[in-house]
């Protein structure tokens, strides 16, 4: 009998079929893999086991007996805990307050503080988690606040673990810091359950997978009898090749140059540190870098919302530095922002509205201060057909569609007029791989037709398989540049922990 | 008069005049701390005055009308939680109908009950006497300013560090700040955040009694409509002016009573307009808060 058995789970929301019949069983003692894409269902079902969600039909048996869990303390007192994806701590209580936070031990009326602080510190000695249980939580960097969510977990003897995508926000060292601590956990007999969609995790720590598809099982499988290409085909339901450059790059004429580049954060402190770097049309140039390294601020200084200390750039060799972003874009930069929700897209504005609104105030789009609405919708309805943006029409309103769809939306704006220079941010975050492999082939073809590209990804895998050159960004310095035959997942995470290989600032 | 006689009437006058401060921002800590914009501040705060006198006049005992103050200000507050967390109806609107409700109910009650309008000063009605604490009360100076009071100053006193105490170091306290700064997070561990907000309602309702009740009992032994007129906005400024920092709130009701205070005497001794001296201490309000949000940004660079 399996330790945990999930059985005929089904749960829909309005319009979605998040789990339908889901049997998921996982062993006492092993490593369970649970992956599929984004949307496929992994969290539904895990908020069902976390008490967060109640399931439209099935049950579920822990430890051989059926259980109902109506909420998240009755899964904690059932020895469920779950490591969130978004930590879920309180920035101004310290980590033992956190750690402790709805199981307090009391001394009188008051919070028995100190035997906290000791349990707390027993429970990181035993098993390599450092922590300090009197510092406040806004102080941590995210590496030591995952600590504090797993402390978290075992504070409150959890014998099931869930850990909800943990390796997103880590560096690869730190990663393997966390495996280790997760085998260790799992060794002193508790059972983990590991949410991911990176492959090559599921292969180094797991010993079984379940995958989930649209929110049906495709299949458990064993790790050492398989391998990442069959997991991604079930995951995908077809075969998948990782799109890999097809030509070679022949760069051209300089597109895109920082010169000495110093920018600060909101905070005041300085997150650039002369920066120099080109893209030259056609090639791809990808910023790689664990985030919070400087990166969104520098994509803040390259459109123009954020000014810099010092520094120029220069946008197909005009002086960009004092532009403001229309002028930016009329210079020939084009973007793809990394959150196309916020940043990207009006959500409560029609398709064509959207797609117009970069250029509307021009002829022929307008005739005087007046849209010409016929044209921009037609207009509208000829990028739709050439990005396959899938909608009933173009007055569709875009906060309705799926992100795959909206992100087309986006592409379809930035590249109706083919521009010199495209910035793209975190362009697949959040897609499936159907919808990632479209964009990473806009990429490609468009570095055929000549545009210079800088890909900003969090996503190491997308950046290997389509930059020409690697730049890779630490603490808001320029930490390493590699040419993609250099570049391999070792080089590049240990220059994203911080080895450089730039003893002093050099051109590129 | 000599110079030291007027300063120790201002400062015992801006202990005084801060009380109702004191205990109406202390309210609005438990709200701010919760997450909640508690703006029906100023209408339980009212009826917490009304309250005191009615129900101290009919059960003949001035402490007990205090005690039922708090009581139906608690539930008050239990009410105002219930419309914002199931029913979930929209705070600031919320707010602004019990304070609607409280300053148009209260003068409606006084017609109906008493058949007066504007202003109820009851028959044989005493305010709470003062409490001269034995021994301090005699000291030079210091006596004066501290130690001869109406009750509830000295309650205002205790209550800025045992709400501190508890935000800060009861599990309770602590749960209310969780929720107030995440509420996701403390669903996540298993604590209620309805029953959290219910908590720090009712709690701050209790205050906002105490509060009205100083008003109408503590130095006089009377209500009158809207004579709450604008507190409960003040301590809730307080609250925001000091972020939330329970040492830094009670400061500010202190600079308030000050000018309050301030603008007693000069009316009384300057041939400015009164109006300029009632116009004192709101705008020494809006400086303080200008004042901060222009350090914030400077900080900012």
């Amino acid at each position: 009998m399996p330790y945990l058995m999930m059985q005929d789970i089904t749960k829909h929301y309005p319009g979605v079929a998040a789990n339908t019949d889901v049997n998921f069983a996982v062993e006492k003692g092993e490593i369970h893999a649970l992956v599929g894409e984004n949307g496929a269902g992994k969290s539904t079902l895990m908020k069902i086991l976390y008490g967060l969600e109640q399931p439209d039909s099935g049950r579920i048996m822990l430890d051989g007996k059926p259980v109902i869990i109506p909420n998240t303390y009755s899964a904690i007192r059932m020895g469920i805990g779950m490591v969130h994806q978004h930590f879920q701590l309180i920035p101004s209580l310290t980590v033992g307050e956190n750690i402790a936070l709805g199981y307090e031990s009391r001394k009188g009326i008051f919070v028995d503080r100190t035997g906290i602080a000791t349990r707390v510190r027993a429970l990181s000695e035993q098993y390599g988690l450092q922590v300090d249980p009197n510092q406040r939580v806004a102080e941590l960097s995210v590496g030591i606040r995952q600590r504090v969510e797993i402390l978290k977990m075992l504070y409150r003897n959890a014998k099931l673990l869930i850990l909800d995508e943990p390796s997103a926000v880590l560096t690869p060292q730190e990663v393997d810091k966390l495996f280790e601590v997760i085998r260790n956990l799992v060794h002193q007999g508790r059972t983990a359950i590991f949410i991911t969609h990176k492959l090559h995790e599921v292969m180094a720590i797991c010993q079984r997978a379940t995958v989930l598809r649209r929110g049906k099982v495709m299949g458990t499988l064993e790790v050492v009898s398989t391998n990442p290409v069959e997991i991604a085909r079930m995951m995908v339901g077809a075969d998948i090749d990782t799109v890999q450059l097809t030509t070679t790059s022949r760069p051209g004429i300089r597109q895109l140059h920082l010169e000495q580049l110093v920018a600060e954060d909101d905070r005041g402190l300085k997150v650039l540190r002369n920066i120099e770097l080109s893209v030259h049309s056609g090639e791809i140039v990808g910023l790689a870098g664990v985030e919070g390294n400087g990166q969104h601020e520098l994509l803040e200084v390259l459109v123009g919302l954020r000014r810099p200390k010092s520094g120029q750039i220069y946008i197909c060799d005009t002086l960009a530095t004092n532009l403001n972003g229309r002028q930016r874009r009329e210079d020939g930069l084009a973007l793809i922002p990394e959150d196309r929700n916020q940043e990207g897209l009006s959500n409560d504005l029609s398709i064509w509205e959207n797609l117009a609104i970069t250029r509307y105030y021009t002829a022929p789009q307008s005739r005087g201060n007046v849209l010409r609405i016929g044209h921009l919708q037609q207009k509208a309805r000829e990028l739709m057909q050439r990005f396959d943006v899938r909608a009933n029409s173009h007055n569709t309103r875009v906060g309705t569609l799926s992100g795959g769809n909206a992100q087309k939306v986006v592409i379809a704006r930035e590249l109706a007029e083919t521009p010199r220079i495209l910035i793209a941010a975190q362009p697949t975050r959040g897609l499936d791989i159907g919808a990632a492999r479209f964009v990473h082939e806009q990429l490609v073809n468009l570095r055929d037709q000549g545009v210079g590209i800088f890909l900003i990804s969090a996503d190491l895998d997308e950046l290997l398989a389509v930059c020409d050159r690697l730049i890779v960004l630490f603490e808001g310095r320029i930490a390493g540049r590699l040419t993609a035959a250099e570049a391999t997942r070792e080089t590049l995470g240990l220059l994203m922990a911080g080895r450089s290989t730039e003893n002093e600032v050099t051109t590129s | 008069m000599d110079i030291l006689d007027v300063a120790v009437n201002v400062s015992a006058s801006t202990l005084r005049l801060a009380t109702p401060l004191l205990l109406v921002a202390m309210a609005g800590l438990l709200s701010y701390q919760v997450g909640l914009v508690n703006i029906a501040l100023e209408g339980l705060m009212l009826i917490g005055a009304f309250t005191a006198v009615v129900m101290g006049v009919e059960a003949g005992s001035v402490w007990l009308g205090v005690i039922l103050a708090c009581l139906v200000c608690a539930i008050g507050g239990a009410f105002f939680a219930l419309f914002v967390t199931d029913l979930r109806a929209d705070l600031i609107v919320t707010g602004l109908a019990m304070n609607f409700l409280a300053l148009g109910g209260t003068a409606y009650l006084l017609q109906i009950l008493f058949g007066v309008q504007g202003s109820y000063t009851p028959a044989n009605f005493e305010s709470l006497p003062v409490l001269n604490i034995p021994g301090l009360s005699d000291l030079p100076i210091l006596g004066k300013v501290l130690f001869r009071h109406s009750p509830l100053v000295y309650v205002s006193w205790i209550a800025i560090p045992v709400t501190a105490v508890f935000l800060y170091h009861t599990i309770p306290g602590i749960h209310i700040r969780a929720v107030g700064e995440n509420p996701e997070a403390a669903r996540t561990v298993g604590i209620s955040v309805r029953k959290m907000q219910y908590l720090a309602l009712i709690l701050a309702g209790l205050l906002c009694g105490l509060a009205g009740a100083h008003l109408a009992v503590g130095d006089l032994a009377l209500f009158r409509e809207n004579m709450t007129d604008g507190r409960g906005f003040i301590g809730l400024a307080a609250v925001y002016f000091a972020a939330g920092r329970p040492r830094m709130a009670a400061l500010a009701c202190l600079l308030f009573g000050f000018f309050e205070a301030l603008q007693f005497r000069m009316q009384t001794t300057s041939n400015i307009p009164t109006q300029f001296f009632q116009m004192l201490p709101y705008l020494m309000v809006v400086v303080m808060l200008v004042a901060i949000s222009v350090r914030k940004e400077w900080k900012k660079g």
